[in-house]
């Protein structure tokens, strides 16, 4: 954790002592100028008298700070930048005419750092429980005995249960330094209950020994008190690597999942071997970087929810292009498999090309609304990011939508009837060619789906597709044709495959293994996981 | 896949001879001087050297708009390597002995510069490659206007160690898997170890081109930066996995004020294709920001923007300048300079005129052709990432400084400096 932390905090509880007759007062205009010097160490000293002092003011300024606002004028004038003018930041009168040469005062992350500090030492004292949680966790990561008199306070009078917690981890933290044995072992024992690995480290420094064969501890009974709770953060930890290698595998494999579904339909029912599947996750994609456009300037106030008005039109969108692939290219060549792969291989060019006549040859921004960005901390500090869950509630989502559709609707009847045999389902009445189109254009549409849910992950440029279609492709093959329980339980085995393959041999040997097991199971099992079982019409 | 790459190749190079006719048709005038423009328009790479096709054409207008060189006009030879390595060999072969052009500007990654190198060489033509590089190489027909690692990586982990930089104790050395990464992570080594850190304080990753799902890797910086002490990540990720590596960082709460990213290849025209609020504080080193202020600066962007909207590129309203950017033009201008200098644009003379040349930057800086070693004397600019993509310098350099190809970081290379 960063180091230079117990130095802000010595710097800052001076400034404690120094303010405390003074509380309240308006930052003073020294202060003020050291905030803009161009040695760092004075300006963290500027900044810790403002974080002590508290003022609504002096927050106001490091607000302004940390948000890259406070601008120092040509004349040497401190001003914040604010979107409707500058305000003065001596006095807090506006200032007119609007300073043109103002320049933001320079922040790099140990300003950063201190800014953090500052605030941290005033927020836990704040009546807000998510700033006195944040403020704890900071203080927390950065204990040290220069923080014992904001600890010890805060801890006395917090009332929350998961606030006290991470305090009296903090307090634990200092207080294995202490001279006392008795402090030492309840420490010892106390921090037992932590899952940060840096606290794994500090017991085991206790239990080494220096040059000439002593403990690190002398006391025996804090050692064994240091070892017991060692070895339940080691479980804990081994743990949280367990369920985080889980989880990330269960999210390549939603994305694989996602990336494949529409293909399984496509290829895996119909049998057309589409080699244009990746270009319709990029139309998907593409769909919801317009609709992400269109939120941002016809309704901005709502700009976080774009990502649900862009689902049914990637789904749409691609599934128009996918219809009409199917209605001018692909219904002329069915049976053909070595045309139709030519063909939807051409196709896959002009759309790449399309793409970047259209919106250019450069990737595009999708951005995360802001209730997908971050993560939800869980047991052991592991975050899980939120864009993940929500893709593989997503997956979830799409799958039942699949298998409603084929094995609950009339048309899902009708493409199975076709599949199986064409020509009987043509004599019972089935319109087997526009069942094909609306067949291929679900299937299309599903893939659109996939690209909505790729752009929240992934690079969204013209050739993006180009990226999935080998993955995509193996996990139809490898769960068995026309099978979505196999397209499922390949994505997922490929996904944790590779994810423990990744963590234990790096991301370059992982791809290589994956791809020698998928040929050699495909060696052994042609059919994949799950074979159609049944007597079909091959034509 | 394999015929399906060549057939793209097939498909991507009729277009692009469609395009290349097109731009050329309006300077068929009789006296020209053929200047071949060698960059990925298409392909994974594109996202980066579309960009320095553009300025290098910005340039070349520019110049001509003031009279062209030695009274000619220059004409532009745009051709499409498509990212495909071998194919920048065959496009380097067509220019210079079809186009027969004086000079060519081109090529980003290493791997390209390697495959273009022997055509060079044969048939005695001139490049200018603007992409800072892991250095190690050093060849009679090319100049580099990027920067060579004294001039970037060094100088960036450098600032990690110190004081405002956060004193950090231990690296983790992040790239693709080529000769670019892995080069400099060898230099990178070296370095640290000359600074005294050890190898268990080092951890050293490779992902493939265009890998997208960073999770693993980033909760192994997470674990390795756990160990107590001061943790940086350097990254020599090319290309567009850079946004998933972003994109992961900001959403598993790994701030800049915990474990600072330094990245060696990401400018602001990278961070077009990302939200950089989670990003704010992770750093950059190049020896040019689009953020310098200064009047030269000022009238770079402003040329570069008027040009975009003038010749319609796509997004042309948000377009971005950055290093690779302004060392294809500083390179161009170079050229001109040497070529007016010598007053004929054969190859041998154009080079000899080259060395000791000068040219006012965009960076602030003025800077110098070495006489000898083919780089130039370039400052050395880090900068934080800003809410906006953009880069706020907090470090730099007093002067410009000399370029060292052979890393003084690898054995064997001592008195290896000059041609």
């Amino acid at each position: 954790m960063p180091l230079s932390v117990p130095h802000l905090l010595r710097v800052f509880l001076l400034a404690v002592c120094c303010t405390l007759g003074s509380a309240h007062a308006a930052p003073s205009a020294e202060t003020l100028a050291r905030l803009a010097d161009d040695d760092s160490d004075t300006r963290i000293a500027a900044i810790a008298e403002l974080g002590a002092e508290g003022s609504a003011q002096s927050v106001a300024l490091l607000d302004a700070l940390a948000g890259e606002a406070l601008a120092l004028t040509g004349a040497g004038r401190l001003v914040i930048l604010t979107d409707t003018g500058a305000l003065d930041a001596a006095t807090g009168e506006a200032i007119e005419p609007y300073p043109d040469d103002a320049d933001p005062l320079m922040v790099n992350n140990r300003i950063r750092n201190a800014l953090h500090s500052a605030k941290a030492a005033t927020n836990i004292r704040a009546t807000d429980r998510a700033t006195r949680l944040a403020a704890a966790q900071l203080l927390r990561d950065s204990a040290s005995e220069l923080l014992m008199p904001i600890l010890e306070p805060a801890l006395a009078v917090e009332q929350d249960k998961e606030i006290r917690a991470i305090l009296a981890l903090a307090v634990a933290r200092v207080n294995l330094a202490s001279s006392e044995p008795a402090k030492r072992i309840l420490a010892a024992q106390r921090l037992g209950d932590s899952s940060d690995a840096s606290v794994k480290a500090m017991l085991a420094a206790l239990l080494d020994t220096n040059g000439n064969g002593q403990f690190v501890e002398p006391d025996a009974e804090v050692r064994a008190a240091a070892k017991a709770s060692m070895q339940a953060i080691e479980r804990r930890l081994a743990m949280a690597d367990l369920a985080s290698t889980a989880f990330t595998g269960l999210s390549l494999g939603s994305i694989l999942l996602l990336a494949a579904l529409g293909l399984a339909i496509t290829y895996g029912v119909m049998g057309v071997i589409n080699m244009a599947h990746g270009e319709l996750l990029m139309v998907g994609a593409y769909a919801t970087y317009v609709v992400q456009g269109l939120f941002r300037t016809y309704l901005p106030e709502h700009v976080d929810s774009y990502v649900l008005a862009a689902v049914p039109v990637a789904f749409l969108t691609a599934a128009a292009v996918g219809m009409l692939m199917e209605r001018t290219v692909i219904r002329w060549l069915y049976g053909r498999p070595l045309e139709t792969l030519l063909a939807t291989w051409g196709l896959s060019l002009v759309l790449i090309q399309t793409a970047r006549v259209i919106f250019g040859p450069q990737n595009v921004e999708v951005a995360n609304p802001a209730w997908m960005s971050g993560g939800v901390s869980t047991y052991a500090d592991i975050v899980l990011p939120w864009n993940r869950l929500v893709i593989i509630g997503f997956a979830i989502f799409v799958l039942l939508l699949v298998w409603l559709m084929m094995q609950k609707t009339r048309l899902g009847m009708f493409v199975r009837a076709v599949t199986q045999n064409r020509a009987m389902a043509g004599c019972v009445g089935v319109p087997t060619a526009r069942i094909d189109t609306l067949a291929f254009g679900i299937g299309a549409g599903i893939a659109g789906l996939g690209g909505c849910a790729l752009s929240q992950v992934a690079n969204v440029g013209p050739a993006m597709g180009q990226g999935y279609i080998v993955d995509s492709f193996m996990v139809v093959v490898l769960g068995g044709v026309g099978q979505l329980a196999g397209a499922v339980t390949a994505a997922m085995g490929l996904g944790l495959m590779t994810k423990i393959l990744e963590g234990w041999a790096g991301a370059v040997v992982a791809k290589i293994l994956v791809l020698v097991f998928i040929i050699i199971f495909i060696q052994k099992r042609p059919q994949g996981l799950f074979a159609l079982k049944g007597r079909f019409v091959e034509d | 896949m394999k015929t399906r790459r060549s057939f793209i190749k097939a498909l991507t190079l009729s277009a692009s001879l469609a395009a290349m006719g097109s731009v050329s048709s309006f300077a068929q005038a009789a006296d020209t001087i053929k200047v071949g423009i060698l960059h990925s328009l298409s392909g994974t790479m594109a996202i980066s050297e579309t960009a320095l096709k553009n300025v290098a054409l910005m340039a070349i207008d520019e110049i001509n708009a003031a009279g062209g060189v030695l009274g000619k006009k220059l004409e532009p030879v745009v051709v499409d390597p498509a990212s495909n390595w071998p194919l920048f060999a065959e496009k380097a072969r067509q220019l210079l002995s079809q186009d027969k052009v004086a000079v060519t500007f081109g090529c980003w990654t290493s791997v390209s510069r390697k495959s273009v190198n022997p055509v060079f060489k044969e048939l005695n033509g001139l490049l200018f490659y603007p992409v800072q590089y892991e250095g190690e190489e050093l060849e009679k027909n090319v100049f580099y206007t990027g920067a060579a690692p004294n001039q970037q990586a060094i100088p960036a982990v450098e600032y990690l160690m110190s004081k405002d930089g956060g004193e950090a104790k231990r690296f983790v050395l992040l790239g693709t898997d080529y000769v670019y990464p892995r080069t400099t992570n060898k230099i990178l080594r070296a370095f640290l170890h000359s600074k005294g850190v050890k190898d268990e304080d080092i951890m050293e990753e490779y992902t493939p081109f265009g890998h997208a799902d960073y999770q693993t890797i980033i909760a192994n910086i997470k674990k390795f930066a756990a160990a107590g002490k001061k943790t940086a990540v350097v990254s020599t990720i090319n290309g567009d996995s850079n946004v998933p590596f972003y994109k992961e960082l900001g959403n598993a709460g790994l701030k800049a004020t915990d474990v600072p990213v330094v990245a060696f290849s990401v400018g602001e025209e990278e961070l077009r294709g990302v939200d950089a609020k989670p990003l704010v504080g992770h750093l950059a080193a190049w020896n040019y920001f689009m953020s310098v202020k200064n009047p030269t600066n000022a009238a770079f962007i402003k040329k570069y923007q008027d040009w975009a909207k003038a010749n319609k590129v796509p997004n042309a309203d948000t377009v971005v300048t950055n290093d690779p950017m302004e060392a294809t033009y500083v390179g161009i201008y170079m050229w001109k300079q040497a070529v007016e200098q010598a007053k004929t644009t054969d190859v041998d003379a154009v080079i000899a005129a080259l060395g000791g040349q000068t040219f006012k930057a965009p960076s602030g800086f003025t800077l110098t052709m070495d006489k000898t070693n083919h780089h130039l004397h370039k400052p050395v600019l880090i900068g934080e990432v800003r809410a906006d993509g953009q880069f706020s310098t907090v470090w730099k350099t007093k002067e410009p400084i000399r370029a060292q190809p052979w890393s003084p970081f690898i054995p064997g290379n001592e008195g290896k400096q000059n041609l």
